[in-house]
């Protein structure tokens, strides 16, 4: 087991090193974007004298080198800061009363809906993904497995917001059985949350599902042509039983390596069904921010993206490894 | 009704208060009850009830639409009408104003409403620091005194006849004097409905006041909902899937999608909302009246109304008054589209052709880029080469609008002629985007003034229809077209004949003037 544990605190070191390198880039690039927070705020109001009273009290007329390691100190003291938009908002009461909201805590509750949303698109699509591979594993190269390829395939090829459309088109308009609008808040019941996150979950579902389901098919596929697989079939075992019981488990590394890469994709990549929906996560939320170059925000919001995709691939691998006794007991 | 003219009710203040009291217009068929909910754009996760941060749709609809009041209130019809002002007269010279506040008005809180919280309310937008869009009207009070409890003198540092009609400007909302900070937080403000919670770039929820000022004929709905939704494509989704009844901003391409569907209407209001081209009139070639005259004939006004609004406009006639406005200028002589005239004065301005670039980007408004390409083809034949420049819409209003010496820009207009003359036309003021100066307009300038601190409606009409003729003729800018508020209602929902043109979704105020079917 040290083997596993000296394999997390590496990654995990490595991890923190890709966060403070994506910092970097993306403060970078953010600076890099035409026009600043005071020029995009103030939109067509922007004269040279307010958006020089904005910059001097956000602390844009600094040098960006000085900005971004100010950032930085906050940042390893825990500290996200506040986000330009409530700072700016709040010197329009002239004096700062402290009602200002930090950048964590304005994201705290979309990054909440986000997981929910990720969630129930997990409960949906990991079961039903990893199902249709084996029976497409089972009944390869037979219609259904046709089917299924094509109709995933076709589902992953089109871009999620025309999915989304083609689900509200024929769930909301023509039968109304789903609502289009999936603007959930608090103090909504468990039930009506799940019955507004339904269609953009179904969206999700539908773009993260081929990936899913084609290598699970492929897995099992590929341990077929095995021996011991032949031994089983051999035994009078029932296909669906080899299929289960012999080849899944040995088959389980790299479908749990893709799974939990579609599971970071939810969480990142849902900012286009957010937006169709209306779905209050963070993905709208970053949206907003990176239009009016609101850097803290957009900073917190990619360290959080970079932050999943780290630990999903880490859990993911230590998965691997734990479902294969080849990696658990190393030699 | 018969429209009461906006002066008419000033000179006689106290007819104000009988108006409103009244309740106008009357809705026979307004019934009280139900949920309204309605789907609007222009909301940011940084919004908040103080008003000196409102600027888009969705929180003017929530703070003064709903839950909070101004001194005075805009009707449907354009007219002005007392909203905790009871009603108000001026001196003679337009600069001391005296509003009598109405009485037995309270806060959402209990707190009764006096003079204190007009004052306080009001210094808000001044006070140290502050940064406000109603500071300019703020500022231009040079007094404030508290002359009763019911009672509030203002004293101008110049006569201004329209004094109360911009204290119903959306930013200039009235809060509870020495509870300022909490009502900010939780919403506190004497409108029909008080909040019951409010996620900012979100969602509000607001539940009607058990008995207000305004009695039973305003304010119909038990209950409002506002569901921020930026996204055009999901606001039309949500209307037509029944999620909401009401969206402000239909998108033009797919209107006859909303016509199509029988639980639908679609309402449109020609306001002030207007595009325009400017051009830098101290720049050459711009500088030469005759060069911005050929400019003029050599646009085809309606072609740009039927390609790029769709048929959603009115054409314009380079002046900024729209027919939201009190004193616009209808039977002026429309601009034509007119090649040899165009040639004639670029024969005057010494020129044989003109070369120009016209900077453009769909940041300025949809369609912007489309339209100047229907100018450079209409421009052509009268000898005009317009090179359209397609600029970044990321920065454009800083790079490019005020930068460039002829490029594409909108106005949502302003509510009266003095105000939208003197944010964009007046000489010397920041926002004067054809740097139109004193030498170019001298004339216009001084009728500016004039009409300013005239109280007299007649007078003060044949002064802004004559500034609206100058720029029609001299003026550097060209405005081809009034763009119409488009909104989506279900038909579960009712509004009165006549809606409100100064903004989107009747002024805003559909909670007060709507109910359910």
């Amino acid at each position: 087991m040290n083997s596993v544990l000296k394999i997390i605190l590496q990654r995990l070191a490595l991890g923190l090193l890709t966060l403070f390198i994506v910092s970097i880039v993306i403060f970078t690039a953010v600076n890099m974007l035409p026009g600043d927070f005071a020029q995009a705020i103030l939109g067509q109001s922007a004269t040279p004298e307010a958006v020089e009273a904005i910059r001097k009290d956000l602390g844009l007329d600094k040098g960006p080198v000085t900005r971004y390691f100010e950032w930085l100190g906050g940042a390893l003291r825990g500290d996200l800061g506040n986000s330009f938009a409530q700072a700016n908002f709040a010197s329009f009461v002239g004096d700062d009363s402290g009602v200002r909201t930090s950048v964590a805590q304005q994201i705290a509750p979309r990054f909440a809906n986000t997981m929910f949303l990720a969630g129930v698109t997990a409960a949906i699509a990991v079961p039903f993904a990893v199902t249709l591979g084996i029976l497409a594993a089972l009944y390869r190269n037979s219609v259904f497995d046709r089917v299924a390829n094509i109709s995933t395939l076709t589902s992953i090829s089109s871009p999620e917001f025309f999915m989304a459309y083609v689900l509200i088109l024929f769930l909301a308009v023509l039968n109304p059985i789903l609502p289009s609008l999936s603007n959930i808040y608090d103090g909504m019941s468990f039930g009506e949350r799940l019955e507004k996150t339904l269609l953009p979950a179904l969206t999700l579902t539908l773009v993260v599902t081929a990936h899913m389901m084609r290598m699970t098919r492929a897995a099992i596929i590929n341990l077929l042509a095995s021996p011991y697989i032949e031994m089983a079939r051999l035994k009078g075992i029932k296909p669906m039983r080899v299929i289960v019981r012999h080849a899944l488990p040995n088959a389980l590394a790299p479908i749990i390596n893709v799974i939990a890469l579609n599971l970071a994709y939810l969480i990142t990549g849902v900012v286009v069904v957010e937006v169709v929906f209306v779905y209050p996560g963070i993905g709208q939320l970053f949206v907003d921010s990176v239009k009016i170059r609101d850097i803290p925000v957009v900073q917190a919001c990619c360290l959080i993206f970079a932050a999943a995709y780290i630990l999903l691939n880490l859990l993911a691998d230590i998965l691997s490894i734990l479902s294969n006794p080849r990696l658990r007991h190393p030699k | 009704m018969t429209r009461i003219s906006r002066r008419g009710l000033l000179k006689t203040g106290a007819a104000a208060g009988v108006l409103a009291a009244s309740g106008l217009p009357l809705h026979a068929q307004a019934k009280r009850g139900g949920r309204l909910r309605a789907g609007l754009s222009g909301a940011n996760t940084s919004d908040s009830w103080d008003g000196r941060t409102h600027s888009d749709l969705f929180m003017i609809a929530a703070a003064q639409g709903t839950v909070f009041d101004s001194l005075t209130e805009v009707a449907a019809d354009g007219s002005l009408k007392g909203e905790l002002a009871e009603n108000w007269e001026a001196s003679t010279d337009a600069k001391t104003w005296t509003f009598n506040l109405r009485s037995g008005v309270t806060f959402h809180n209990g707190k009764a409403f006096g003079a204190d919280d007009v004052i306080a309310s009001l210094q808000m937008h001044v006070a140290e620091g502050a940064k406000s869009a109603a500071k300019p009207i703020v500022e231009a009070i040079t007094e404030m005194k508290k002359t009763g409890d019911l009672q509030v003198q203002f004293t101008l540092a110049a006569g201004n006849a329209d004094f109360p009609y911009l204290m119903s400007d959306y930013h200039l909302l009235i809060y509870p004097a020495g509870q300022i900070e909490e009502a900010i937080a939780k919403g506190i403000g004497t409108g029909l409905y008080a909040v019951d919670s409010f996620e900012p770039g979100v969602r509000m929820v607001a539940k009607r006041v058990d008995s207000h000022y305004k009695g039973d004929n305003a304010g119909y709905f038990d209950e409002v909902e506002y569901i921020a939704i930026n996204d055009n494509t999901a606001r039309m989704n949500a209307l037509l899937t029944g999620q909401v009844d009401a969206i402000n901003r239909v998108d033009l391409k797919t209107i006859q999608l909303l016509q199509a569907n029988p639980m639908v209407r679609i309402q449109e209001v020609t306001g002030n909302q207007h595009y325009t081209f400017p051009m830098l009139t101290d720049v050459e070639p711009f500088n030469d009246v005759n060069v911005r005259r050929a400019l003029k004939y050599a646009i085809n006004r309606q072609e740009m109304v039927d390609k790029v609004l769709l048929g959603h406009g009115r054409v314009g006639n380079d002046s900024p008054i729209g027919p939201a406005s009190q004193f616009f200028h209808e039977d002026m002589e429309q601009l034509a589209y007119d090649p040899d005239k165009a040639k004639f004065y670029l024969k005057e301005a010494g020129l044989s052709e003109l070369n120009i670039d016209l900077s453009a980007s769909n940041a300025a408004f949809e369609g912007a880029v489309d339209a100047a390409q229907l100018y450079q083809a209409s421009a052509k034949s009268a000898g005009i080469n317009i090179n359209v420049v397609q600029e970044p819409a990321d920065g454009y209003w800083s790079n490019v609008w005020l930068k460039k010496p002829f490029c594409a820009c909108y106005w949502s207009g302003r509510a009266t002629e003095d105000w939208m003359f003197s944010t964009a036309y007046e000489a010397g003021v920041p926002w004067n985007d054809t740097q139109w100066d004193r030498d170019d307009s001298g004339r216009f300038q001084d009728l500016l003034l004039e009409a300013r601190a005239e109280l007299d409606s007649n007078k003060r009409r044949d002064m802004y229809q004559e500034m609206q003729t100058i720029l029609k003729d001299d003026g550097g800018v060209i405005l081809p077209m009034f763009a119409n508020y488009v909104q989506g209602v279900s038909n579960k929902v009712s509004s009165p004949e006549t809606v409100g043109n100064l903004w989107q979704m009747d002024n805003g105020r559909m909670a007060e003037r709507w109910w359910m079917a």
